[in-house]
């Protein structure tokens, strides 16, 4: 496992010198000479990334959007139980990441917030933490460790099913997979599960858990998703910058734009 | 009887100059419009209703054409003055039915407005909160206020849980232009096409 991680990090530092160029499209070169913000990110294959945004977008209105749609249905009581259910299990890959980025006060309050929530919570289904003053300071991944220890987001691209992403955050989705107590628990201690006799422990349980925190992260956006679809005149534009601009006041732990962009953009405009 | 006429005038144009008269105050300003958008976007109001009316409130409370500037970023020192009056033209239209569309299916927001940020002279950022429903979580809501003309601000920018509207369209608009090999025009086409629909 340990050297897992460190191939990953050795990945992780070329993601961060260079940019995984695969082939350029001519907007990319146009991308180059014409921008101004500090912000832009190149991509690394647009022509692919849009053939993949197309076929996710094409499963999002055939299967995610109906099944989120559903879950809508269901009471509110049931949703939020699940919502602080798989959010209770997702802690732990923050917690990790909490260490990594050396930020203990959080570490502590995740790590306080997970043992109250899955005790005193039931599992994590409430949500007592909160009341008793432990603070939700908000998901951490590993994408988002390595740009808090300084790596560049390298280039952006779409990937099937799991969309958009860039060379440090696909790094870092691999990197989750190392750091995931759930998904170490789930993966490793299978083959032991004749001795422990716990079918908790099974690998397809930790996909189940993974599919309902997708399907309810889903169902929460389906009004924003709708209007951005409705109002975008190139929808795969219009992700790149959200998933863009989100990734940036993640790792800033900022949702402050002023903290997160760079706005001397506007300082230009002056129309009175 | 004449002169009891022109005060009556007076007094009813100085009534209906201030009923449309926004505050001064940034963060005052932001709450007249929520305040103002709530009365539109309640349910019984028809859809056509809210769009006009919303309509109305935009052309005076944002500034559209610095919005139309920043969302074309260098590629606006490439303009014309025709081309320059089309894009505006354009943009207005664009950006009313972008807006108006987004807010339609609101009803009746709750929206608790919090504080002031003041950046410098030409901008504020008064922080607001959607508040939650049973269908959505709360929203944080950053309006991004000109305040160069200190009697009359404007609103620039919404950032919605510190993604920028006006920093996403820009990139649109951008994304638009570079995939028709920097042709302009073609944006122009995507922005009627847009507006047609």
């Amino acid at each position: 496992m340990v050297r897992k991680f460190i191939i990953i990090l050795i990945f992780a530092l070329f993601a961060q010198v260079g940019s995984l160029n695969a082939g350029t499209t001519g907007s990319e070169e146009l991308k180059k000479k014409s921008s101004s913000s500090q912000d832009t990110v190149n991509e690394c294959f647009e022509g692919v990334s849009r053939a993949m945004f197309k076929l996710n977008h094409g499963l999002d209105t055939a299967i995610f959007e109906p099944v989120a749609k559903g879950y809508r249905a269901l009471p509110v009581p049931i949703r939020r139980a699940t919502g602080n259910f798989t959010g209770n299990l997702r802690s732990l890959l923050t917690l990790s990441n909490n260490l990594l980025q050396g930020d203990f006060r959080k570490a502590g309050d995740t790590a306080g917030r997970f043992a109250i929530n899955t005790t005193v919570g039931i599992l994590g289904i409430f949500d007592p933490a909160t009341k008793l003053g432990f603070e939700d300071h908000g998901k951490e991944d590993f994408g988002q460790t390595l740009g808090v220890w300084g790596t560049d987001s390298g280039c952006y691209f779409v990937l099937p099913i799991l969309g958009p992403t860039t060379a440090r955050d696909a790094v870092g989705l691999v990197g989750n997979i190392f750091l995931d107590p759930v998904y170490q628990i789930t993966h490793n201690t299978e083959i032991r599960n004749g001795v422990v006799g716990n079918g908790n422990y099974s690998e397809h349980n930790y996909y189940y858990y993974r599919g309902t925190n997708a399907v309810d992260f889903r169902a929460k956006n389906i009004e924003s998703w709708d209007s951005v679809e409705e109002n975008s005149i190139d929808l795969y534009a219009s992700l790149k910058s959200l998933y863009l601009q989100n990734r940036k006041q993640k790792i800033a732990n900022s949702k402050s734009i002023i903290e997160t962009q760079d706005d001397s953009d506007w300082e230009e405009i002056d129309t009175n | 009887m004449k002169k009891n006429f022109f005060i009556i005038i007076f007094f009813i144009f100085g009534l209906t100059q201030k009923s449309f008269a926004y505050s001064s105050d940034p963060k005052q300003f932001v709450q007249e419009i929520v305040d103002e958008a709530k009365k539109v976007l309640v349910e019984t109001n028809t859809k056509e209703f809210k769009t006009k009316k919303l309509s109305e409130m935009a052309l005076k409370t944002v500034d559209i054409k610095g919005i139309a500037y920043y969302s074309l970023g260098n590629y606006r020192k490439e303009l014309n003055d025709e081309q320059m009056k089309e894009y505006l033209a354009l943009f207005e239209k664009y950006f009313l039915k972008s807006f108006t569309s987004r807010l339609t299916d609101y009803s009746e927001p709750k929206i608790d407005v919090l504080s002031i940020e003041v950046l410098n002279p030409k901008y504020a950022i008064v922080k607001s909160l959607l508040l939650a429903t049973d269908k959505k979580p709360e929203v944080n809501i950053e309006w991004r206020v000109y305040t160069k003309n200190p009697d009359k601000p404007l609103i620039r920018d919404l950032i919605i849980e510190g993604l920028s509207l006006a920093r996403t369209q820009k990139e649109e608009f951008s994304s638009v232009i570079q995939t028709n090999n920097g042709d302009i025009t073609k944006l122009f086409i995507t922005l009627k096409e847009f507006t047609a629909k």
